[in-house]
């Protein structure tokens, strides 16, 4: 009886998480989806719970009561820090497998050697492989967007560094073709934690000559290898729900990533091993041109005599944590009948999607968040873009200079609004080191200050202003 | 493991795989961050592989390499979902939340 109801309950499982998945398509159905998803574990965890061949209870119990105690915390971080949280979680899922491939080998290696066939320890290498450098990939990547001391914010490169970090990579496939050939040789033993630490250190080369504009893209393909590494696990443990599972977190990976290649006209590869930061440093110097800046006041009045403003926010409007200070201009200007909406780039922020949750953390309803390509078109009828803490997205460099490293990226086309108000910190280039033609165009003024000052003063000049009327 | 089993998990993987990009191409712009927090929890069902290997009668260090893979898995199955259902809650229309947009 058991024997048949544990599959079924698989099957339900798998459906569920499909449907999951499914609701996601519009925020009204979306959170449907995450108790399909709930129901969906719930059922595949107390199916496999129930099966004949778990006899401990104890240690699983404690397990999972340690998982509420560690993930109820993690799932309360502030909304600026959800990238890191989630390539924590990437970390852990890599952990989970990479763990699980290793105790079967040596379970199998000691009592039931004749598990361990050619197709079994394929799967068995890729898991570890992908599970380990899953692992200490997403630490790094964490560890980056955490800013951690002891971790270069900065891409670290050196010479040969593809050839040294494919040929390690090389090594490890050779170590895993002898082990898929010799499971149970003497040494074999002794070279699957070879493997292991190959794998692991593959990981943290990997992720150190990538800089923090390329996150969203790194983020989306870890996602996309932690994915991959639960379909390895399905093929040990010759799991259905397993590959099912992991097949729809790779292809959510995959999709992701390839989203955030075409949003900055690069390939995977590029991005793997382009180490992006280095290239731009030739760029400085050359003519001094002058930025053009304008007053809170004058800023103000202008905002107020439009009648379209699109704002189009980026990484630097969340790091001066100036969403709710945003909010509040976009109440200021809704209240004169003034069209507010906002442009959201694909790779704004620092994963696929990050500014729709921290404005959507505002109470920005979600309908005046447009996607790129949908609210280029209405850009030349707007009479205001207002740039806050955004930069590559809207450098007009991407559709005209060749020479530019970001050259044929899609951008937002702040350029061809009437006037363009640009809030930036300091004078300095932005992150990619990349100067800003958009700055220096005739119909562009300078805001200069932090984002959430500036913004607030703008308010206050606003509110101040209806106040007299 | 016969090579029938391995032809018939391809399979399945490659079907599900197919499925999972037609799901996912059409999920919202709006919601790529909360539909990566909860493919996260989704593929922590590694949780299954887990629980079998810690609670089989099986020698220690295996079982203790289990344990800290379920711990992983159910971190990751808690956060993700909780932290999924934080953020969708977030997305509103004008005003109050609405319930008029059943389709």
């Amino acid at each position: 009886m058991m024997h048949q109801l544990v599959p079924l309950a698989y099957i339900i499982a798998t459906a569920l998480f499909v449907f999951a998945l499914h609701w996601m398509n519009a925020p009204v159905t979306a959170r449907r989806g995450v108790y399909a998803g709930v129901a969906g574990m719930v059922l595949a965890i107390l199916a496999t719970w129930a099966q004949p061949e778990v006899v401990h209870h104890q240690w699983i119990i404690l397990a999972i009561i340690a998982g509420f105690v560690v993930g109820v915390p993690l799932s309360r971080v502030p909304l600026t820090a959800v990238p890191q949280r989630t390539a924590l979680s990437h970390a852990f899922g890599g952990l989970a497998a990479g763990l699980v491939g290793t105790a079967e080998y040596y379970l199998w290696l000691s009592e039931a050697p004749e598990n361990l066939t050619t197709f079994r320890m394929v799967a068995i290498i890729a898991e570890i492989l992908l599970g380990f450098l899953t692992f200490t990939g997403s630490l790094m990547a964490a560890g980056k967007l955490q800013e951690v001391k002891w971790i270069p914010q900065r891409p670290v490169t050196y010479p040969l560094q593809n050839v040294t970090n494919l040929g390690l990579l090389g090594v490890a496939a050779v170590a895993g073709v002898a082990l898929v050939l010799h499971p149970t040789a003497i040494w074999a033993a002794s070279v699957f934690p070879v493997i292991i630490a190959l794998a692991l250190l593959f990981g943290v080369l990997l992720i150190i000559p990538i800089g923090g504009a390329d996150m969203p893209t790194v983020i989306a393909i870890l996602n996309a290898y932690a994915g991959l590494s639960a379909v390895a696990m399905g093929f040990v443990l010759d799991n259905k729900l397993l590959i099912t599972a992991g097949a729809l977190d790779g292809s959510s990976g995959l999709i992701l990533a390839v989203i955030m290649c075409k949003a900055m006209n690069r390939s995977f590869a590029n991005v793997l091993f382009g180490a992006f930061g280095q290239v731009q440093q030739i760029k400085a110097g050359g003519d001094q041109k002058v930025y053009k800046a304008e007053t809170i006041e004058g800023g103000a009045q202008v905002l107020e005599q439009a009648n379209s403003v699109v704002i189009i926010p980026g990484y630097g409007m969340a790091v001066a944590q100036a969403q709710h200070k945003v909010r509040e201009l976009y109440d200021q200007l809704k209240k004169r009948g003034i069209g507010v909406r906002f442009a959201i780039h694909p790779v704004a922020g620092r994963m696929p999607g990050h500014m729709n949750v921290l404005l959507a953390e505002a109470n920005i309803p979600y309908t005046d968040l447009v996607e790129m390509d949908e609210i280029n078109p209405d850009l030349p009828q707007t009479d205001v873009a207002l740039v806050v803490g955004a930069n590559d997205v809207v450098n007009p460099a991407a559709r005209t200079d060749k020479s530019s490293p970001i050259y044929g990226m899609p951008i937002i086309d702040a350029d061809k609004a009437r006037t363009v108000f640009a809030i930036k910190r300091s004078k300095n280039p932005g992150f990619a080191g990349i100067d800003n033609e958009l700055y220096f165009s005739d119909k562009t003024w300078m805001l200069f200050g932090d984002a959430k000052n500036v913004i607030g003063d703008l308010v206050k000049q606003l509110a101040g202003g209806s106040g007299l009327h | 493991m016969q090579s029938v089993d391995f032809w018939n998990q391809l399979f399945v993987f490659v079907l599900a795989s197919f499925i999972g990009l037609g799901v996912i191409r059409r999920v919202s712009r709006l919601l790529h961050t909360p539909l990566m927090s909860i493919t996260n929890a989704i593929s922590a069902i590694a949780v299954v592989g887990s629980i079998i290997v810690t609670g089989a009668d099986y020698p220690r260090p295996i079982r203790i390499m289990g344990a800290i893979a379920l711990f992983a898995s159910m971190t990751n199955i808690v956060s993700g979902f909780l932290i999924t259902d934080r953020m969708l809650k977030m997305f509103k229309t004008e005003g109050k939340p609405r319930q008029d947009g059943r389709r």
